[in-house]
């Protein structure tokens, strides 16, 4: 098999590219090699889409989460400014 | 005499920055005691270097800072010693039979298809998020904090890799393995 039917047949190669692609760089090879196996394949196509709006969502879901303050508990709190205070006297 | 732009006051530390730091912590580690002890020692961290202070950013940028780095240093702990091989062996035994071992080619149990990925009504969303919660915590540590690194704080894979100790070529293999568990994951629970 040429290199160049390697990849229009290698759903492995294709969706590893399709990830660097996503947040990196691929060559300008590896784009012509991704184009042409995405134009026959599919089922790649249907994973191209998903990653993306799987690396979206939990874009998301990660923002939500930092922006939904969480509390410690008054105890902790209490015990960690105390803490702080005598370390503060001892110096 | 030249007055700092940024004022430190560790007496008011706890009431100030504690929630915050802890918010920090736990989106990125996921364990509430370890988030608590996160903090702690950020906080009496900070009390020892709080002469090398400069005043150039802010008090609650700089505290951050010492966090960050303990964190990194949790995910380094957690993905390294035995445990890693035991994980990551599993993860990869999940995705071993996603494709044909002679062309690469997906197999025809494990091809993507089209599932409610696409909905954007906030309920199916919702119930959607926790799916993909459980997905996220099913990964490898080592592959969890990549992840992680990646697409909560947009680290460059530079730092990524250095401060993680894995090779670039290593980082590209486990942000697809993980793209690929994570995805299937998602239509094994979904459908």
């Amino acid at each position: 098999m040429g290199p160049l039917k390697k990849i229009t047949h290698n759903c492995h190669k294709a969706t590893f590219l399709i990830e660097k692609k996503l947040i990196g760089r691929i060559t300008l090879r590896e784009e012509i090699e991704l184009k042409i196996h995405l134009f026959g394949c599919s089922i790649c196509r249907v994973y191209q889409h998903q990653t993306k709006k799987i690396a979206e969502m939990v874009r998301q879901l990660f923002s939500d989460a930092l922006n939904t303050e969480k509390h410690l508990d008054e105890t902790f709190k209490k015990d960690l400014q105390d803490r702080i205070e005598d370390e503060l006297d001892k110096n | 005499m030249i007055t700092k732009t940024h004022q430190i006051e560790p007496r008011n530390w706890v009431a100030i920055h504690a929630d915050y730091l802890y918010t920090y912590a736990i989106t990125r580690i996921n364990d509430e005691e370890q988030a608590r002890d996160l903090v702690q020692e950020t906080f009496l961290a900070a009390l020892e270097k709080v002469d090398k202070f400069e005043g150039k950013s802010s008090e609650r940028t700089w505290l951050t800072a010492i966090l960050k780095y303990k964190i990194i240093d949790v995910y380094r702990k957690k993905s390294s010693g035995l445990v890693i091989n035991a994980d990551v062996q599993r993860a990869e035994q999940e995705q071993s039979d996603f494709f044909e071992p002679e062309d690469g080619h997906w197999t025809s149990e494990h091809s993507p298809i089209t599932f409610g990925i696409d909905e954007h009504d906030p309920l199916v969303n919702k119930e959607f998020n926790s799916i993909l919660q459980k997905c996220l915590q099913k990964l490898p540590a080592l592959w969890l904090s990549i992840f992680t690194m990646k697409h909560m704080d947009d680290q460059t894979t530079d730092i990524i890799c250095s401060e993680l100790k894995v090779t670039q070529s290593n980082f590209w293999v486990i942000i697809h393995r993980t793209k690929l568990n994570l995805r299937a994951c998602l239509q094994k629970n979904w459908i």
